[in-house]
């Protein structure tokens, strides 16, 4: 058998084409504007002409023979009866006229000059380096010169009219004496100008003949009522003809001077809209309805067009697209995949002896049965659906070399993906399990990397077909293979929400657990048998949560660090923590502490850190699958809810909260007052105004965090906000303190509400109010309620919050783009350098130190403490 | 038994890792007491460990690090100004002094510059102050109140006594200054001075009035103001708005050693590439970590580095590191498709296809990490 390996484009030249390759390409002279005869069959040396390529299913290319779909389309040509100007080319058109001699076409240079200008383009052509500006400085140069050094014409001014027209001495160029002088020019100056002699002559960028798209380029679409309607290069080009043939026989009539430049010009109008139909000075050539024409240039600008949208960005098969939902017992790096998506989804088998019986299984079992089979691919090419009816016949036909699509089934690698796509992590390949319901299902734990949440997401997934993909996917694109970030080189993955307030719950209570709900915690983790019992009560063994929660840590972990709850006392009392905040894990038992968002929350957990770098990612990987489980459990085992109950205050808190309220108030009231009786002392660098604005801002959340402090220590542990905020699971003190407290002021670009009215904010203050109420502070709670006045202004506040997410999601999207766009090429060489496509070496050694940012960790001080500490500590 | 301390100094000198690393062991090393069985076990598990940490070649490092800066701007905030330090200069901080930094603006929304001081200064708040008068540039407006007599077509100035000996200077150094500067002497009364234009016409006067204003009578040109701070280190340190690093170092007490402005550019104009790469670096580095974000460095020098990769502060984007690309294709998915098209026309470029673009639209595998790996299946007799 022999494998052909896959040809390989080596290169692309660009240049221009000339005339004579123009007619050399085209398979036929289009002479007619019109497209379709009566019967509706195309016009030969029409624009549909059928030798242009077929896209009607049942006729065949007159070319190459093809059937629609299998004929790639072939070039035409109208021959131009006067030259037009490329527009794109317009601006050059004018630097090259400058530059040469109107009479003998020279460069006006003197020859040493052009000889050290080749030299420089030469050298920069070698380096890969654009050579704009050395161009740039050679025609501004040569337009310096008066006269022609080499016929000793004296130059003239050219005057330039955008879009295309050249004036000479009040006198018009018309593009066919621009022609004659690009055609003078000598190849020889043609390289110190930047071009390319055998693939660019300056004369081409005058079109005397202009290439017809292939139709396959230009499809036209019948509609509903049978009508055909043409795309719009096709009615461009009908236009181009009209006027073309108006214009030949008005020339050959003899017709004034007059009219035939009239005619040049709408010749010319036409072919640059053609190119290009958004050219400043130009009015754009408009379809019937009044929408401007989509002609070449803009088939290929922009997001959609043909570059980004068609060549960087390919739309794919085998992929599934459905919504995300949650499901804590699956492993991290599996993906829930509805029934449905796997009996469509396949993978190619190819028959071997070695898989004959398997690849045989599948296909007797047929599309119905997952996991079965869709198509086989007979030897010769040919496909062949499987059906319930033929599954069985086909299953005995199998022969090696056939090719079998197989449905997905559980294990089967595929790639899943979140957008937006902001990093790596935001496609990674997970296993299969094959699911009931219509969502695909996924450990909440791996959401931070997506970004996920359950809200409505949507998700992508994508089966890899050929064995180096899948290959590829598990050792580098797997979850376990990702859950250090290369950002920072820390955990990405880990628990989130009620992940962390589970195992703080069952790590922080005192709870005697028995062994029946000791075994029911720990359930779904694959613990075979239970620790030494932490004591007895009514003859009866019990645990402790810290013990459970041992029980998923592997043996060997070593770890002492504070826990998120830790208050941050001024001298640590380590140990003995009164909070149960400092964690100690000896040898994969939890001795002290709470488990919490330091300890197994993504972005920060410690644990996980210590299991990837010292351990290694199956571990971690099963650490977290634990940990979720168990917390889930943990979570259900004391139970959870949070209600409007929660955010209740005794009423002795609340005479305090109003008390300091007052208080607040008084104080804005004499700052105001000391304000206008200018008294107020002002800042350094800040006016009066700005200053009482800073004052009143620092007095009003002083107030706010006071009112907060009140209500936290009213809300003592057993509060389930409190919980979640100290534990990091979700929210903040600050949160929870604007549910029960006082929501405080509302700000607008970090400034108190000043916009509304002449003089006041709202028509319910006095003009010139100064006062908090007056400028968005809101001094109620949500649990109270606020004022209409309040609600208002809390509205302004929160409008500015979607309007700065909207600006920045775009703004930052962009700047992604650009970096990425400036960094794609870069790689690792062997060498431990970084370089570009160029070879330039960009770093000599990646990061000064060819540490991979993901272990950079290693390179830290305590990475050699450990070291020595290891070595020292087992000799001794 | 154990090994002194100059022995293992030498051995772990001349080991194959980074100085960093090094540096590390002998920090660790100093005064430890080990055998040379230990010293070889721990050189051998260093030299292990730094060879496991080590970036593979063939990784995509440069994407890699456009996704690490470019992620958490999502999560940046969007407010342009903060206070940095002191309450009393605004700064831009956030994502727009993120795309400010990569886009290697000219001229910054908002310079500062951090002044630190020599030791006769730094810790003398008089002094410090003095200093601070220097750099500072002082207009006539904030000396004294101006005001116009149109019936004897004069300007009057009004000088505030305690405001000019503040900053060290005389009624007389003033009049010179505007002699100066404007070419017309002033008459001095007092605290007084008063100054008649060239021809007494009404818009002359008015003219000499915004002429006096802008003349700057002490101080460096470009500084609005300067705040001392005392540092936790009971050292006075000057932050300025406005930025002119140049003249600022000329000043004597000046510490020329960590004194830095946030302009990138400027540091590269006085000190050079190198002076700005560390610029790019550390700028990048304080805005993410201002916000609370955490991207290793080695992310931030790749792009510091090839911003200043051919001896100049380049943007990145389409017109900088974007446009100069060597691939056609490449530059022309980025933006600016037709333009770039027509002209590589014109000039007859060459596509290689060793980019990831151009691979992508032609069809074919990328050129990088596996797909840069060539192998080859040797059949065996």
């Amino acid at each position: 058998m022999v494998i052909a390996t896959p040809k390989r484009i080596k290169q692309i030249k660009f240049g221009l084409i000339s005339p004579k390759e123009f007619r050399k390409m085209s398979v036929t002279r289009v002479i007619t504007a019109d497209t379709y005869d009566d019967d509706g069959f195309p016009i030969e040396m029409g624009l549909m002409d059928t030798k242009l390529g077929v896209i009607d299913p049942g006729l065949r290319c007159k070319t190459c023979g093809g059937r629609a779909g299998e004929c790639p389309g072939h070039f035409g040509h109208i021959e131009l009866v006067a030259p037009v100007i490329h527009v794109g080319f317009a601006k050059l058109i004018r630097k090259i006229l400058r530059a040469t001699c109107r009479k003998c076409g020279a460069l006006l240079l003197e020859p040493n000059q052009k000889k050290k200008y080749l030299e420089q383009i030469k050298t920069l052509r070698k380096m890969g380096q654009p050579i704009e500006d050395i161009v740039n400085e050679v025609f501004k140069e040569a337009r310096k010169a008066g006269t022609c050094t080499y016929c000793g014409e004296v130059q003239q001014e050219i005057k330039f009219e955008k879009p295309t027209t050249y004036i000479e001495n009040e006198h018009k160029l018309m593009p066919t004496d621009i022609r004659s002088r690009l055609e003078k020019i000598t190849d020889e100056d043609i390289e110190v100008i930047g071009m390319d002699p055998q693939n660019a002559r300056p004369e081409w960028i005058v079109l005397t003949v202009l290439p017809v798209p292939p139709v396959t380029m230009r499809p036209s679409i019948t509609l509903e009522s049978g009508q055909r309607s043409e795309d719009d290069l096709t009615h461009k080009l009908v236009d181009i003809i009209r006027i073309n043939q108006r214009f030949q026989e008005n020339r050959e009539a003899g017709a004034p001077q007059l009219i035939i430049e009239d005619l040049w010009e709408l010749l010319q109008y036409h072919v640059t809209t053609f190119i290009d139909n958004a050219v400043s000075g130009v009015p754009p050539a408009r379809h019937r309805s009044g929408r401007p024409l989509k002609t070449l240039s803009q088939r290929l600008k922009g997001k959609e067009g043909r570059f980004r949208g068609s060549l960087s960005g390919k739309r794919v098969n085998f992929s599934a697209r459905t919504v995300i939902s949650p499901d804590p017992n699956l492993r991290i790096f599996e993906v829930g995949v509805p029934l449905e998506v796997a009996k469509e989804l396949t993978i190619t088998m190819n028959v071997t002896p070695r898989n004959l019986d398997e690849v045989k299984e599948y296909v007797r079992r047929g599309p119905d049965n997952h996991p079965g089979a869709n198509y086989i691919v007979r030897a010769d090419g040919r496909r062949v659906k499987i059906t319930e009816s033929n599954s069985k016949e086909l299953a005995d036909l199998v022969e090696l070399g056939w090719k079998v699509d197989r449905q997905i089934k559980d294990g089967d690698v595929v790639l899943f993906n979140r957008q937006p796509s902001l990093h790596r992590m935001s496609i990674m390949a997970h296993e299969i399990k094959v699911l009931p319901h219509k969502t695909f299902r996924l450990n909440p734990a791996v959401c931070p990397p997506y970004n996920a949440d359950f809200d409505g997401d949507e998700m992508n997934l994508h089966v890899p077909q050929t064995e180096e993909a899948r290959a590829e996917a598990k050792i580098l694109m797997h979850v376990q293979e990702n859950i250090l970030s290369p950002r920072f080189g820390g955990p990405i993955i880990g628990g989130i929400h009620d992940h962390i307030s589970g195992l703080f719950l069952l790590t922080n209570s005192k709870e005697k657990i028995n062994k029946n709900d000791a075994l029911e915690l720990l359930r779904k983790s694959e613990i075979r048998e239970l620790l030494e019992p932490a004591g007895m009560v009514d003859h009866e063994p019990y645990w402790t949560g810290k013990q459970i929660f041992s029980q998923i840590l592997p043996g060997g972990l070593n770890l002492q660090f504070k826990a998120e709850i830790c208050e941050q006392c001024e001298v640590c009392k380590g140990v003995d923590c009164e909070n149960d905040a400092y964690v100690v894990i000896r040898d994969g038992i939890l001795e002290r502490g709470t488990i919490d968002e330091k300890a197994i929350g993504a972005f920060k957990s410690v644990i996980l850190d210590k299991l990837i770098k010292e351990f290694n990612s199956d571990i971690a990987c099963r650490f977290i699958d634990d940990a979720t489980r168990l917390s889930i459990r943990g979570i259900m085992h004391s139970g959870f809810s949070f209600g409007i109950d929660d955010e209740y205050i005794p009423p002795e808190a609340q005479s305090q909260i109003d008390e300091v309220m007052t208080q607040a108030q008084d104080k804005v009231e004499k700052l105001i007052s000391a304000y206008l009786a200018g008294e107020l002392e002002q800042l350094p660098g800040r006016t009066l105004t700005e200053t009482l604005e800073m004052e009143i801002m620092k007095e009003l959340s002083k107030a706010r965090d006071s009112t907060g402090d009140i209500a936290g220590r009213h809300l003592g542990m057993d509060n389930s906000a409190v919980i979640m905020a100290r534990s990091g699971a979700r929210g903040s003190m600050l949160n929870l303190t604007q549910m029960a407290a006082c929501v405080g002021q509302q700000a607008v670009r970090g400034e108190r509400i000043k916009r509304g009215y002449a003089g006041r904010t709202l028509s319910h203050f006095e003009k010139g109010d100064l006062g908090a109420q007056a400028h968005g502070f809101v001094r109620a709670s949500y649990k109270s309620g606020l004022s209409p006045t309040e609600y208002f202004f809390h509205a302004i506040g929160g409008r500015e919050g979607l309007v700065d997410t909207a600006v920045r999601t775009s703004q930052s999207g962009y700047l992604q783009r650009r970096l990425v766009n400036a960094l794609q090429d870069l790689e690792v060489q062997f060498d431990g350098s970084v370089r570009d496509t160029r070879k330039m070496i960009i770093q000599f050694k990646y990061g000064e130190d060819g540490i991979n940012p993901m272990n950079s960790d290693f390179s830290k001080p305590e990475a050699v403490r450990r070291i020595i500490d290891s070595v020292v500590g087992v000799k001794e | 038994m154990s090994v002194d301390q100059k022995a293992i100094d030498e051995v772990v000198s001349n080991l194959q890792l980074p100085p960093k690393v090094i540096g590390n062991l002998k920090r660790e090393l100093k005064d430890a007491k080990i055998t040379k069985k230990q010293l070889d076990e721990i050189i051998k598990r260093t030299t292990a460990i730094y060879d496991y940490s080590r970036i593979e070649a063939g990784e995509a490092a440069g994407v890699v690090s456009a996704q690490s800066i470019g992620e958490p701007g999502t999560q940046m905030t969007m407010r342009t100004f903060h206070y940095a330090g002191v309450a009393e200069i605004n700064v831009t901080l956030g994502l727009p002094r993120l795309i400010e930094i990569v886009d290697a603006r000219k001229n910054p929304s908002t310079p500062m510059m951090t002044i630190f001081l020599e030791k006769d200064y730094a810790f003398d708040r008089d002094r410090a102050r003095e200093l601070a008068w220097k750099i500072e540039a002082t207009y006539i407006t904030v000396l004294g109140s101006m005001s116009t007599d149109i019936t004897e077509m004069k300007v009057i100035i009004e000088l505030n006594k305690k405001a000019v000996l503040q900053r060290n200077m005389s009624v007389k150094e003033i009049a010179d200054k505007l002699a100066d500067e404007l070419g017309i002497r002033s008459e001095i009364s007092g605290d007084t001075l008063t100054m008649r234009p060239e021809e007494p016409s009404y818009r002359q006067l008015l003219q000499l009035v915004k002429n006096v204003q802008s003349v700057i009578l002490k101080g460096i040109k470009g500084i609005k103001r300067v705040v001392i701070r005392k540092e936790e280190s009971s050292e006075y340190v000057l932050y300025t708005e406005g930025s002119a690093l140049k003249e600022v170092l000329a000043i004597d007490g000046v510490d020329a050693t960590r004194t830095r402005t946030n302009n990138i550019n400027e540091i590269f104009e006085v000190m050079g590439i190198e002076a700005a790469r560390s610029a790019l670096i550390h700028e990048a580095t304080e805005t993410l970590r201002e916000q609370g974000l955490t991207v290793d460095v080695r992310h931030i020098m790749l792009v510091a580095d090839i911003m200043t990769v051919d001896g100049e502060v380049k943007p990145i984007g389409r017109h900088g590191i974007s446009g100069e690309k060597a691939s056609v294709l490449a530059r022309a998915a980025f933006e600016v498709t037709v333009n770039h098209l027509l002209d590589s026309g014109i000039s007859g470029d060459v596509d290689e296809l060793r980019g990831v673009t151009e691979n992508v639209i032609v069809g074919q595998p990328i050129k990088l990490g596996t797909g840069n790996v060539k192998l080859i299946a040797k059949k065996v007799k």
